[in-house]
């Protein structure tokens, strides 16, 4: 005698999956595709932001100061620089160091400035600030200070950078919340479909005294699979992708670098497990939350 | 075991299916709901398993409020109540004993209890020999009999069955009702809803006569008759 035994919620869940096998390909591929969408802006963000960091870092306040100050003046306004709060580091640019400097990055041309009679360039103080967020308004407190002639630096640049960053990553998580939505519908459908082909059962299982997570396990069980293997696929895509794009930027243009290591890739796939559990999850709990309500009092 | 105090119930299109009814049955007891179509009969049934609440009143079953009880509970509460039906409610994709065995996974049981415990009782509705066999490979009477012993592999203290005997002939409906006496000598208190007023007149047992939702008698070993 065959006595079926409780192996039940996997072997149900995949026999529903296969029974509505179209729309489980179709859940499977949304969740591929908008994870797929996550992981990918989550990586230009990620790449985004660390070239703005590496901008950042090298981004200088230039502080040019009056001709025909005294040597005194000079260093009093450089202390004055250096106490002021947000400041990393400060160096002297004399205007001889200056015009070596302009020399150097002249080579060839360089002789255009042996006909100077005198040394047009000002001396100079160069501060690197300790967030590039502050850079502007120490600029505008350094522009205050007696002496000084003149502030630089390379305005706009980060703060374009920082807004793309900002505004890509409000468009991924756009994206990412209504594929997710889709998703989390299509979950919802498959499983709306297994629960009305199985109605019967439910309804026998009820007046049998079964619990509702008993009966709810193998729907939970078929969405978390949709979930997973959308969510591994994602993964993978991305993986192999990522690994591709490195790999290619890496020989043509060596000078961009990216985001690498291992564990970048791993946080990144364990966020996309980790959706694709909660989407699976969610959607097939929306569509059985229904039908199992009781007669309340 | 069971009492019904002042039930009322009206569904919740207007239909007043139950009116103030009050009962009382004992452990043991072998009870016929008679009475003309949507009298109320399986609306009594349905307070009992908590299918259905009443709209007023109380039922209390094994000194519980059924109708106070958490949706958590209601499994634990039908896992006391075996229950038969008019169409049998076999799983068609399931074999005889693979119906009998799922009344007893649902509950959690063990592996080794289910081996025991599922041939024990097809062996004694006489189902042994058809385990194998898929509902539509049996007769009507045969699937009942499968359903009976879905609704006592779990032991429970009571039995509803609602019009069990329907849909079969007198002959097999004899041999079922047999099935249900001995069940009832063992102890398992049954409720029965049934239109056959032979099977009724025939078993001597107490018979609560419901009609437009009232109970109109409640006779010990009483006649079906011309009431009805
Ligand atoms: N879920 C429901 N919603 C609304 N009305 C219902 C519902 N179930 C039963 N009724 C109504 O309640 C009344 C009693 O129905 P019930 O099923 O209890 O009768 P019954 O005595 O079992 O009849 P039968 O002998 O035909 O099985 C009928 O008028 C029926 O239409
Ligand atoms: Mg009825």
């Amino acid at each position: 005698m065959r006595i079926s035994t409780p192996v039940y919620c996997l072997r149900e869940a995949l026999v529903s999956l296969l029974r509505n096998s179209w729309l489980t390909l179709a859940s499977i591929s949304i969740v591929t595709i908008s994870l797929i969408i996550l992981g990918c802006s989550l990586l230009l963000v990620m790449n985004i932001d660390y070239l703005a960091q590496q901008l950042e870092s090298k981004l200088e306040i230039s502080i040019f100061l009056e001709q025909d100050l005294e040597s005194e003046e000079v260093r009093n306004i450089g202390s004055k620089i250096k106490s002021t709060t947000g400041v990393a580091e400060v160096k002297f640019v004399s205007k001889e160091k200056a015009l070596e400097e302009m020399k150097k990055s002249l080579g060839d041309r360089a002789e255009i400035l042996d006909s100077l009679e005198e040394n047009p360039l000002p001396d100079a103080y160069r501060v690197k600030a300790e967030d590039a967020n502050h850079v502007p308004a120490l600029a505008r407190s350094f522009e205050e200070l007696e002496g000084v002639e003149m502030v630089r630096y390379g305005k706009g640049v980060v703060e374009k950078l920082l807004a793309l960053t900002h505004w890509l990553r409000a468009a991924g998580f756009t994206l990412l919340g209504v594929l997710g939505l889709a998703a989390v519908f299509l979950i919802a459908t498959t499983i709306r479909m297994s629960v009305f082909a199985r109605r019967r059962e439910i309804s026998i299982m009820k007046l049998l005294g079964a619990t509702n997570w008993y009966i709810r396990a193998p729907f939970l069980m078929e969405g978390l699979i949709m979930g997973l293997i959308g969510a591994v696929l994602a993964a993978g895509a991305v993986n192999l992708g990522y690994f591709a794009l490195v790999n290619k930027v890496g020989q043509s243009l060596p000078f961009i670098t990216l985001v690498t290591g291992e564990d970048v890739l791993v946080r990144v796939s364990g966020l996309l497990l980790a959706l694709g559990f909660f989407i699976g999850i969610f959607g097939s709990f929306i569509s059985i939350h229904r039908f199992l309500a009781d007669k309340k009092t | 075991m069971i009492h019904f105090y002042n039930v009322t119930k009206i569904y919740d299109n207007g239909v007043k299916a139950l009116s103030d009814v009050s009962l009382r049955i004992r452990k043991g007891d072998f009870v016929f709901l008679v009475g003309p179509s949507g009298a109320g009969k399986s609306t009594l049934m349905k307070m009992i398993y908590r299918e259905e609440l009443p709209t007023r009143g109380q039922v209390m079953f094994n000194g519980r409020n059924i109708a106070r009880m958490r949706s958590r509970e209601i499994p634990y509460l039908r896992r006391k109540i075996g229950m038969v039906f008019q169409d049998f409610r076999l799983l068609p994709q399931k074999t005889v004993a693979e119906n009998v065995s799922f009344a007893l996974e649902v509950t959690g049981a063990s592996r080794k209890y289910i081996r025991k415990a599922v041939p024990a009782v097809l062996q004694r509705v006489g189902m042994l020999d058809k385990a194998d066999c898929y509902p539509a490979q049996i007769s009507g009477g045969e699937q009942q009999r499968v359903g009976i012993a879905r609704a006592i592999v779990n032991n429970p203290l009571l039995i509803l069955a609602d019009e069990p005997t329907g849909n079969l002939d007198p002959e097999t409906a004899k041999d079922i009702m047999d099935l249900f006496n001995s069940i009832n000598r063992s102890g398992t208190t049954i409720i029965m809803a049934t239109h056959a007023w032979d099977i009724v007149e025939s078993m001597k047992r107490r018979v609560i006569r419901i009609s437009n939702g009232k109970i109109i008698s409640d006779e010990e070993s009483g006649v079906y008759g011309f009431a009805y």
